[in-house]
């Protein structure tokens, strides 16, 4: 993975002096709230209900077992001894003390680690497939460009106060697993004709209020020209992009404002200007970041099949099945861990978790970790001839829980409990779901589906890309839930179509059940939840969940996570 | 009505300054604007409405509004002793991209002013843009807000204090001579 060099440790270490600079202004009032709240955003640092929250950067989601180690440290010194992986490949913490957080920062950057455009109206940390470097299916490694990149756009000048809040993306793989389409930036790494490494470029998807799919305005940008190009779009958004309200301030709306023709046409005269400048990308500088990503030293392994010599083991199996991916080196797979345990709220894990998990990748997986956009941890390179001894040691510090890509693998936003932007819950949501549908060989019944839960349109959780989307709103001061089905991300986004009248927390989970058991009826073969919703329509699930009256049911964990 | 900063910073240190900024009051239009005597800074579309008149006197400036194009100015900008742009929001970022047009698509090379809500941790990204003067808001200590411009030593990207960028200038992957990973744990 990438180190940081002297120039990287001197911008950091400036940052943090800045930084302790300004709190120390705020807490002395010589900044006011007003003035010091983007200035703290631009840190990742936001007011919650009951204390600041910090959010710290993850580049592109890959961790060191050293930086892992710094998370657990950080939930016992600074916080309640655990952390939050959220859907943007960070991790925040909910227990935060302002004038501690210089300090956090300073430690984070003893590990090449900072929390820099964790927040506020500028370009946040760019995101890619969780899967980078061994992926089966991968075409380029999308990660040297993520670099490149985060260098290029940390304390960007120009674009530190943008309109709105900016997200970048960039997948490499034939599947895309880094939600590109819902990005304001998204970026598919692809090869010309001539066999020449470029992007794809997408812009203008989005979720939040108005979710919108990203249109290409170039199918093909040779990769040299990367921050030249990015620069056009964001000076183009930077003039032109809306601020007289928040809500209509990000680049989609500028592009359909627009067009996509008139908005490809403004980027393109403004390229034209910077193509070719200094800011294009040498050879010798890509060779030098995608250095840092050349594959760990494999062995030379046959693929095993892992079940073999443990096929009466069904727990085994069924982890097998969920939790490992295939790895494009013979004799490795790909081992999430999954942080959707029933009656823990998704992504989070707690400070023992976290060294453990170091351990284990120091141990299984050169050392290396990623955290993924659906919340949970990823060791990348493990021997499948491991992968029981393995197995063993992740299930009895419960994060074995055999659910990726099932109902309760959830993308669950912290909701109305920690959020001060929330209309409602969404914790107690989830939990709820989760102990409704616990049993595993229901859920392997059902299938790959996608619960995505927000609790406020914000869209923190994706709902509008789940195959079930949930979404808290507020009616007269009391919590409702929104839902949505047929949405996907990926190759194939979409965004969900609301099926009817809003339900409250206590009916939620017989919803879900209604939902399902019209899949259950309708599904062919070969469907998953999401075929079915997309072939079919709303229709037959809007009339069967609202045939007859919800009863309500319990909510459980409510207080337990307040 | 008639702003006045008795001190900017212009480089890099505090210095007195003489200009003032004429701004339109509410339902007051540009041709009926008044433009006193002297060294007054007036917004672009009263330089627009009187070019002729104001293009005479000895020294003028011209300001520009956050939602105003710079372009409009292209082949006179030559004609001003500074030229300002109006931050009325510190969130308000547009003003960085129409400094950014004024040095490098409109060659200008007078003094570029940051006026309106400037305070000190904007100065950094400002200065980088292509700004030379700020006068910053007036309830604020100027000495203390001069170091904002020197919160960095380092940038990775170009602009137009910097023309290349950190990867063409310095070899990389240079290590600091002493590691301290994971020190604070």
């Amino acid at each position: 993975m990438y180190r940081y060099d002297k120039y990287d440790h001197l911008i950091v270490k400036e940052r943090i002096a800045q930084y302790r600079s300004q709190v120390e202004r705020r807490i002395n009032d010589e900044l006011t709230e007003a003035e010091f709240l983007p200035l703290r955003l631009q840190n990742g640092l936001y007011m919650q209900r009951h204390a600041y929250m910090l959010r710290i950067a993850v580049p592109y989601g890959l961790l060191s077992s050293a930086q892992m180690r710094m998370f657990g440290h950080i939930a016992r010194k600074y916080d309640r001894g655990y952390g939050h992986f959220t859907t943007r490949q960070n991790i925040q913490f909910n227990w935060i003390e302002l004038d501690q957080t210089p300090d956090i920062l300073a430690d984070l950057a003893s590990v090449e680690m900072h929390a820099i455009q964790t927040s506020g109206n500028c370009i946040r940390n760019i995101t890619s497939d969780e899967y980078a470097g061994v992926a089966f299916d991968e075409l380029f490694d999308p990660r040297p460009y993520a670099e490149v990149l985060r260098q290029w756009s940390t304390f960007h000048p120009e674009f530190a106060a943008l309109p709105r809040k900016f997200k970048v993306a960039i997948n490499g793989a034939v599947e895309d697993r880094a939600a590109i389409a819902v990005h304001d930036i998204g970026l598919t790494v692809v090869q010309n004709e001539a066999g020449e490494v470029g992007f794809k470029v997408m812009v203008g998807g989005g979720m939040g209020r108005t979710p919108i799919l990203g249109s290409v305005v170039r199918e093909y940008l040779p990769r040299q020209h990367m921050l030249t190009y990015i620069e056009a779009v964001m000076r183009v958004y930077n003039q032109y992009g809306r601020r007289d309200n928040k809500y209509k301030a990000r680049i989609k709306i500028l592009l359909k404002a627009l067009g996509v023709e008139e908005f490809t046409r403004l980027v393109e005269e403004e390229w034209q200007d910077l193509k070719d400048s200094p800011s294009t990308i040498t050879e010798e500088e890509m060779a030098r970041v995608a250095a840092y990503f050349t594959p760990p030293a494999y062995e030379t392994l046959p693929n095993i099949d892992a079940r073999l010599d443990h096929a009466d083991n069904k727990a085994f199996s069924n982890w097998l099945l969920r939790n490992v991916k295939p790895h494009k080196v013979p004799g490795y797979a790909i081992v999430l861990l999954s942080l959707k345990k029933t009656g823990v709220p998704p992504g989070d894990a707690t400070a023992a978790q976290i060294d453990f998990v170091a351990d284990l990748a120091d141990r299984y997986s050169f050392g290396e970790l990623r955290a993924t956009h659906e919340q949970n941890l990823v060791l990348a390179d493990v021997k499948q001839t491991e992968l029981f001894k393995l197995w063993q040691e992740v299930k009895a510090h419960g994060l074995a829980t055999p659910n990726i890509g099932l109902l309760t693998d959830m993308i669950c936003c912290p909701g109305g409990d920690f959020c001060s932007l929330a209309n409602a819950k969404s914790l107690p949501i989830a939990a709820a779901i989760a102990e409704r549908f616990d049993n595993i060989d229901f859920q392997h019944d059902i299938g790959d589906i996608e619960l995505n839960i927000s609790g406020c349109i914000n869209a923190c959780g994706h709902h509008h890309v789940g195959s079930i989307g949930v979404l808290g709103v507020d009616k007269d001061g009391s919590e409702w839930y929104q839902v949505s089905i047929g949405g996907a991300q990926g190759n194939n986004s979409a965004i969900g179509k609301i099926i009817g009248p809003s339900f409250s927390a206590l009916q939620m989970p017989e919803v879900i059940d209604r939902l399902l058991q019209v899949y259950v009826r309708e599904r062919t073969e070969e469907e998953r939840f999401v075929d079915t919703a997309q072939r079919l329509g709303i229709a037959p699930f809007k009339e069967h969940v609202y045939a007859t009256p919800i009863k309500a049911g319990e909510l459980v964990g409510e207080d337990h996570y307040a | 009505m008639l702003e006045n900063h008795t001190e900017i910073i212009k480089g890099r240190a505090v210095v007195a300054d003489d200009w003032t900024v004429l701004r339109l009051d509410e339902g007051q239009t540009a041709s009926d604007a008044v433009v006193p005597e002297g060294k007054v800074i007036v917004p672009l579309a009263v330089w627009q409405a009187k070019r002729e008149s104001l293009a005479a006197r000895p020294q003028i400036g011209v300001w520009i509004a956050s939602d105003e194009r710079p372009e409009v100015l292209k082949g006179e900008v030559d004609k001003f002793a500074v030229i300002a742009v109006d931050f009325p929001k510190f969130t308000d970022g547009r003003g960085y991209s129409i400094a950014y047009n004024l040095r490098m698509r409109l060659a200008y090379t007078g003094e570029l002013r940051a006026i309106g809500d400037v305070l000190r941790d904007q100065l950094f990204q400002m200065q980088r843009t292509g700004f030379d003067a700020f006068a910053t808001r007036q309830d604020r200590n100027i000495n203390d807000a001069l170091k904002g411009l020197t919160d960095f030593s380092e940038v990775y990207q170009t602009s137009v204090d910097q023309k290349s960028p950190l990867f063409r200038r310095h070899e990389r992957d240079v290590r600091d001579e002493t590691s301290d990973v994971g020190y604070g744990i």
